[in-house]
């Protein structure tokens, strides 16, 4: 059991630092109680591998990350035999027959551990964060689907391995592209989105010790109006918190035009974001 | 009604909404609810979401629903007889509603106001709020022993629009206006704004399903996902958050395309893959990997009416074709009313969506006498642009086909489609509609294919075969 109430996890994801909302809580819990992996999704900086690091601060469990990319294969995230190893082995046996070295190469020895093999061998509790699955190719979801619904992981040569614990799945996107609907369905989908201005508050208080309330609502807010402007990108709340850490390196104590006109690049990374933005908010 | 009874039928509705709900979701919406505590009323909503709603278009519609079949309070005396039924306790126990129903129910309309400006300033409590107001004003008997339930006269009589300069003075208290200090205070309150209209219109709804049955109400309730939404019936709201939708929605589509273009059989070995694939098979290079064929990546020719009735399609195929010019060689964008115009310079890399939208309103030569023709359109379109169009080409038509019973040029239009390669039409009216009136759906339909694309999931299906 990993949570006990949605109200545990608030609790205890509070005690890591991470604020979570009704919708995040009861998510975390149920991927806990029913044993299914869960899916983040949601724009760049809103915190969904931090949630997964969370998870693993708060049950104390180990965290193993799987960082996905393009070209990502089985062999990065599944298994891989030590070819190389079992090679110095083969000529060190010298005159050894066939069977003999064939039974002594294929075993624990020689076998590489990637994430998923790792994280479903473990014999303590485990996080296993999925990082942007987006990012990597369509045939890596169809190897997952094995490991995230049965929670096992098939080698030819060593046979079927089922975790004696299942580990604590959380998986994150961008949404950069649609994920397989046979992916989805076995995961619990959590909608990341940007934190209403009273949460976000909360968050740049506990995430930058040493800013005064007054601000922290006013930079809230603030970046609030900033995400209700047509922009490429709006700011993410890794970026509200940047720029609270800039204004308070600054020294400054109140977010006014001209701080704000010069402080503008921490929170937009688009030329014809800044623009816009000085258009619309009259700086 | 058991809990299963409303359960199933929960599901039933949203499948009926067009939420695609596999048994398989439904079992671990079952298996949830078997998990969560019932009255937490929030918990619930976020259990059935996790379960049952993996894309966020879908939200809205899912959200409609529940608030439908798990009311956040019951009208007492029209309260549903069943005991389990689910019901927030803080809001929905009867003495609750009660004592602040009793205060709210005679108070002043001055003092209404008064609560509500708190209310706009800081949401808490925001609900209870509006279903009181709900019971007070909204309500219009039909007949005896019936009612009907109405959200205009509640905000009629409460009017919150009218609240606004006086929190704002109260808000900035004293600093100066016209500044940032304002404009994010009156963004703040417009959004309670907007929050307080949704929960009356939430608790109007509720009433509604209580007196005449869920189903009933279901239906009308909910509004297609964003990307389903008709683009000759968007409004305006829509239409800036399908502004804001466009580069996810191009960045996925480039993501389609590129893997379709990746997954190619054909081309030259590709050397490092294969080596590295050999390596588990002792340097045997057992399985062969070549390099992907070169991406066809044709130029965009886009014609585009841009007259009023057409005028939020075009703008959407327009930005969303721009935001994918990195999938095609080059793209020219030509606008046209009654005479057209090239509009290319107007979507510069990085330019501004919004002002973009402006300045080719503004600037370009795209009107003569204000009512769509295109006939003449295309005539001039051939003698000043013809050689625009190429064997390279691809052109891309963009409207209704409406032309006010003008000449349609017929023969230019059949000229220009010789010259190019590829030649599509997209017709933002549903078929049943083509050749109405002054519609030539049929006969432009004959000289060039004809699509109907009424919507984002259309638009996306037909770039996908594009490219």
């Amino acid at each position: 059991m990993w949570f006990a109430s949605p109200a545990d996890v608030r609790d205890r994801l509070a005690a890591a630092d991470y604020l979570s909302d009704d919708s995040i809580a009861t998510s975390v819990f149920l991927a806990g109680a029913l044993g299914k992996p869960l899916l983040a999704e949601g724009p760049a900086g809103v915190g969904k591998t931090q949630l997964a690091k969370a998870v693993s601060a708060a049950t104390g469990a180990a965290l193993v990350r799987l960082q996905c990319y393009e070209g990502l294969d089985e062999a990065r995230a599944l298994y891989e035999w030590n070819y190389k190893k079992q090679l110095l082995r083969i000529q060190a046996g010298g005159g050894e027959g066939w069977d003999a070295a064939h039974d002594d190469i294929f075993t624990e020895e020689f076998l590489l551990e990637r994430p998923l093999l790792r994280a479903i061998r473990a014999e303590t509790p485990t996080v296993l964060l999925i990082d942007e699955i987006d990012k990597a190719d369509v045939e890596v979801e169809g190897l997952l689907l094995e490991v995230l619904s049965d929670y096992q992981v098939t080698i030819p040569e060593l046979g079927t391995i089922t975790a004696t614990r299942r580990p604590y799945v959380v998986l994150t996107s961008n949404a950069s592209r649609e994920l397989s609907e046979a992916l989805k369905r076995r995961c619990l989908y959590l909608h990341l989105s940007y934190p209403t201005p009273e949460r976000e508050r909360d968050i740049v208080l506990t995430q930058v010790p040493g800013i005064e309330a007054d601000l922290a609502e006013r930079l809230a807010r603030t970046v609030a109006t900033m995400r209700a402007l047509e922009l490429k990108k709006s700011p993410s709340i890794a970026e509200t918190i940047d720029w609270a850490n800039t204004l308070l390196a600054l020294g400054r104590t109140e977010l006014d035009e001209a701080t704000m006109d010069a402080t503008l690049g921490v929170v937009l990374k688009h030329a014809s974001d800044q623009t816009r933005t000085r258009k619309e908010l009259g700086l | 009604m058991s809990l299963l009874d409303r359960h199933v039928g929960f599901v039933r509705a949203l499948r009926e909404a067009g939420l695609p709900v596999s048994p398989a979701e439904g079992l671990d919406a079952a298996r949830a609810l078997l998990v969560v505590d019932l009255a937490e009323r929030e918990s619930l909503r976020a259990a059935y979401a996790a379960t049952l709603v993996k894309r966020p278009s879908y939200r809205p519609g899912f959200d409609a629903l529940f608030d439908l079949w798990f009311p956040a309070a019951t009208t007492a005396p029209h309260a549903l007889p069943d005991p389990e039924d689910l019901r927030d306790p803080r809001a929905g126990a009867p003495g609750a509603d009660l004592s602040e129903g009793a205060d709210l129910g005679t108070a002043a309309l001055p003092e209404l106001r008064d609560r509500l400006a708190e209310l706009l300033l800081d949401a808490e409590g925001m609900d209870a709020f509006a279903r009181a107001m709900v019971e007070r004003f909204g309500r219009q008997d039909a007949s005896p022993g019936r009612q009907n339930w109405f959200s205009y006269p509640v905000l009629r009589a409460l009017s919150p629009e009218t609240l606004i300069a006086r929190l704002l003075a109260e808000v900035l208290a004293g600093r100066e206006r016209g500044g940032l200090a304002e404009k994010v205070a009156r963004r703040r309150i417009g959004d309670n704004i907007r929050r307080f209209e949704e929960a009356v219109a939430t608790d109007v709804r509720r009433r509604i399903a209580e007196e005449s049955g869920i189903e009933r109400i279901a239906r009308s309730a909910v509004r297609p996902p964003l990307e389903q939404v008709d683009f000759l019936r968007i409004t305006r709201a829509d239409l800036a958050r399908l502004r804001r939708e466009v580069h996810p929605l191009a960045r996925r589509l480039a993501a389609r395309l590129t893997v379709r273009n990746r997954t190619g059989h054909r081309g030259r070995l590709d050397f490092r893959r294969t080596v590295r694939a050999s390596l588990s098979s002792g340097g045997v290079p057992l399985a062969v990997f070549n390099r992907p064929r070169r991406p066809h990546r044709p130029e965009l020719v886009v014609l585009c009416d841009v007259s009023d009735s057409v005028a939020s399609f075009a703008h959407f195929t327009l930005l969303l074709t721009y935001a994918l010019r990195e999938q095609f060689a080059k793209v020219r964008a030509f606008g046209f009313v009654d005479t057209v115009d090239e509009i290319t310079r107007f979507f510069t890399p990085g330019a501004d969506v919004a002002e973009a939208m402006t300045r080719m309103a503004a600037e370009a030569d795209m009107v003569r006498f204000g009512r769509t023709n295109y006939g003449h359109a295309f005539e001039r379109f051939a003698e000043r642009y013809g050689d625009a169009v190429g064997p390279k080409t691809s052109l891309l038509i963009l409207g209704d086909a409406r032309s006010n019973y003008q000449p349609p040029a017929l023969e230019t239009l059949r000229g220009l489609v010789r010259e190019a390669r590829h030649a599509h039409w997209l017709n933002p009216e549903p078929v049943s509609q083509w050749d109405t009136g002054d519609s030539l759906a049929s006969a432009y339909g004959a000289v060039v294919p004809m699509r109907e694309c009424r919507n984002v999931v259309q638009l996306a299906a037909f770039i996908e075969d594009l490219t």
